[in-house]
């Protein structure tokens, strides 16, 4: 039906060792940069292991989530709800409450969405995310369209002992880093795992699985929950990185916005995410940061230059960066449908 | 409630629901017809709204605004056609998102150079700015009957168009089997640019007539496309039928919930979908 999508499920030797030279850098990047640029790229690995988490839907299972940010935010609320105004919480059972959290919304929800196909699937997780949206954005007592603050940072202690303490903004950038690995390293596994080989084989013909006996349904309400809590573990970093949350984490921007970083890394293998949130979020600031030429301030209209670089992308290069890196005209990467 | 109070209530939903009917209507058929998802079906509703306080201060009348604005928009829809999305009809849905996603910051953009962020009202035109009094204390405004009049008048005109016209019988060939409408030599091209056009045209004139009583602001667009995106999953994709049934309960559910029920209102339509959904997981009107 549309051009065959680089997948690169097989990464190839040089993108392997330039993935390797990337995680290099990251470790080494505090050693170099600012304050202000460590936390930066610390909010870019939080935004690769959101985009990693849709991935799974939307570049693995083929299900095009335009609702995804809706778990994002719940983990980022569910820590500012459970975060007392006065002293931190604590790490070791925040993390996993906030997960859960995201996790059962995208179980409940997912119900629902993953008896749809295609377009409607779109537009129901949409319409879900929406829903979500509205009971924050309407509720004064879930903090309403202004959002909640996080005064404290999680507690690492345990019994008294403090392993590491996240108010330090280098400790924080080694726990978003070492998330980064973890999820990537689990999403790979899952990826040539039983499951996620069923995961792809339901993007690549859903009725086909079902004559082989695959339960579908069971596979992608797992996909979804699965994708929700890893957007959920996403959206708690960045609650505790930013100490507030807000509806707008839910909203259909970032949504699209995750979508967004996905495509332009290429999907359906968990590096072209991560390099496309860099790459998102690095354009993002150079269009907000574009100066001004005479009157007109270029930098305010940064949406402008953001819409004609997404159309212009998908007009041009549909395959991702990632794709760029596969020669065109090799048949691998096709699939039939 | 007593009578006259639940009289307006059901004149609100009714006037709410073909609002909605008339953009849905647009977005049903754009994507029964050519397969193709648009989320920036909200940003025609948000220029219309647009063009009609910008056109009815320059010409200084509404009616005579709402016919340039339709003009305009419909030459922006065939434009567009041209331009972009008739190369996209045949591309994977994540495609056409990414697309119109990046339409909507192009037009809320071109929006805010034009015209600027702030919010604007529009006054209704003379004529329609009385009111039905229905007791002593309650009246209902007569420009939302005229609204709600103007919608029914335009869902006829589209019923026939589709269903007693020859235009109408080559539309609905076209969304039935393409290919062979067009072996039976029916411009298939010019039916997808005059559908297109017409989708968002009835966008636009849906933002221009809800700007009198909605007012005219920034990112309007997008609250109603999700509603519209409600309707058209509760009508089932591609039916002009369902998307008017699933306006009007759409528009009964809101308004209601509103009143009787303010604390969940929010929810009440995005539960009415998800029931809708265990129950016809394709729409109540599946073509």
């Amino acid at each position: 039906m549309s051009a065959p999508r680089a997948r690169l499920e097989t990464l190839p030797r040089g993108l392997q060792a330039a993935l390797a030279l990337g995680l290099l850098a990251l470790l080494s990047f505090p050693f170099v940069g600012s304050d202000f640029y460590v936390q930066m790229v610390a909010r870019m690995m939080i935004l690769a292991i959101f985009a990693m988490s849709l991935d799974l839907l939307q570049g693995v299972t083929g299900l095009v989530s335009l609702g995804h940010a809706a778990y994002f935010g719940l983990a980022g609320y569910a820590l500012a709800f459970i975060t007392p105004a006065a002293e931190p919480a604590s790490l070791w059972w925040t993390l996993p409450v906030a997960v859960a959290a995201s996790a059962l919304a995208a179980l409940v929800i997912g119900f629902f969405v993953v008896r749809t196909h295609g377009i409607y699937f779109i537009m129901v997780t949409m319409a879900f995310a929406q829903m979500v949206f509205y009971l924050f954005f309407d509720n004064k007592m879930l903090g309403g369209s202004d959002g909640l603050y996080i005064n404290f940072k999680p507690d690492a202690a345990i019994a008294g002992w403090l392993p590491f303490d996240l108010e330090n903004k280098l400790s924080f950038y080694y726990f978003t880093l070492f998330f980064l690995v973890a999820v990537y390293a689990f999403l790979r596994r899952l990826l040539w795992s039983p499951f996620g080989r069923a995961l792809a084989g339901i993007r690549i013909n859903e009725h086909r699985m079902r004559a082989m006996g695959f339960g579908t349904f069971g596979y992608k309400l797992a996909a979804f929950t699965l994708a929700g809590a890893l957007a959920g573990l996403a959206g708690y970093l960045w609650g505790a990185q930013s100490g507030y949350v807000n509806p707008e984490l839910m909203g259909f921007h970032m949504s699209a916005h995750a979508i967004m970083m996905v495509i332009l890394g290429g999907m359906g293998n968990f590096a072209g995410a991560i390099v496309g949130a860099f790459t998102f979020e690095l354009l993002l600031d150079l269009f907000k940061d574009l100066p001004a030429i005479g009157s007109f301030d270029t930098g305010k209209h940064w949406q402008l230059w953001m819409g004609l670089f997404i159309v212009a992308l998908i007009v041009f290069a549909p395959r991702g960066l990632l794709g760029l890196t596969q020669r065109t005209g090799k048949g691998a990467s096709g699939e039939q449908p | 409630m007593d009578l006259a109070n639940l009289l307006i209530q059901l004149l609100n939903s009714v006037q709410y629901g073909l609002l909605l009917f008339m953009l849905a209507a647009g977005l049903t058929l754009i994507f029964g017809i050519m397969g193709v998802v648009n989320l920036a079906h909200g940003s025609f509703y948000m220029l219309g709204a647009y063009l009609a306080w910008w056109l009815s201060a320059q010409v200084g009348s509404l009616p005579l605004a709402i016919v340039l604005g339709a003009l305009l928009s419909v030459a922006l829809g065939l434009a567009l056609e041209w331009l972009l999305f008739r190369h996209f009809y045949q591309r994977d849905h994540l495609d056409q998102v990414l697309l119109t996603f990046g339409l909507i910051y192009v037009f809320e953009e071109l929006r805010s150079l034009l015209w600027g962020d702030d919010v604007h009202g529009v006054d209704i035109p003379k004529g329609l700015d009385w009111s039905l009094p229905l007791t002593d204390t309650l009246s209902y405004p007569a420009y939302r009957l005229f609204m709600s009049g103007l919608c029914l008048l335009l869902a006829l005109g589209l019923y026939l168009l589709i269903s007693r016209t020859r235009l109408g019988m080559k539309i609905r060939a076209g969304a039935f089997n393409r290919d062979m409408a067009e072996s039976l030599g029916i411009n298939i091209r010019l039916i997808h640019a005059i559908v297109f056009a017409l989708g968002v045209g009835l966008a636009a004139v849906a933002g221009m007539i809800a700007a009198p009583i909605a007012s005219v602001y920034p990112n309007m667009g997008s609250q109603v496309l999700i509603m519209c995106f409600v309707v058209v999953v509760i009508g089932g994709i591609g039916s002009v039928r369902g998307a008017l049934i699933a306006a009007l309960l759409v528009g009964l559910v809101d308004t209601f919930g509103k009143v009787l029920l303010p604390q969940v209102s929010g929810m009440l339509v995005y539960m009415l979908m998800a029931a809708v959904l265990l129950w016809k997981p394709e729409g109540l009107f599946k073509q």
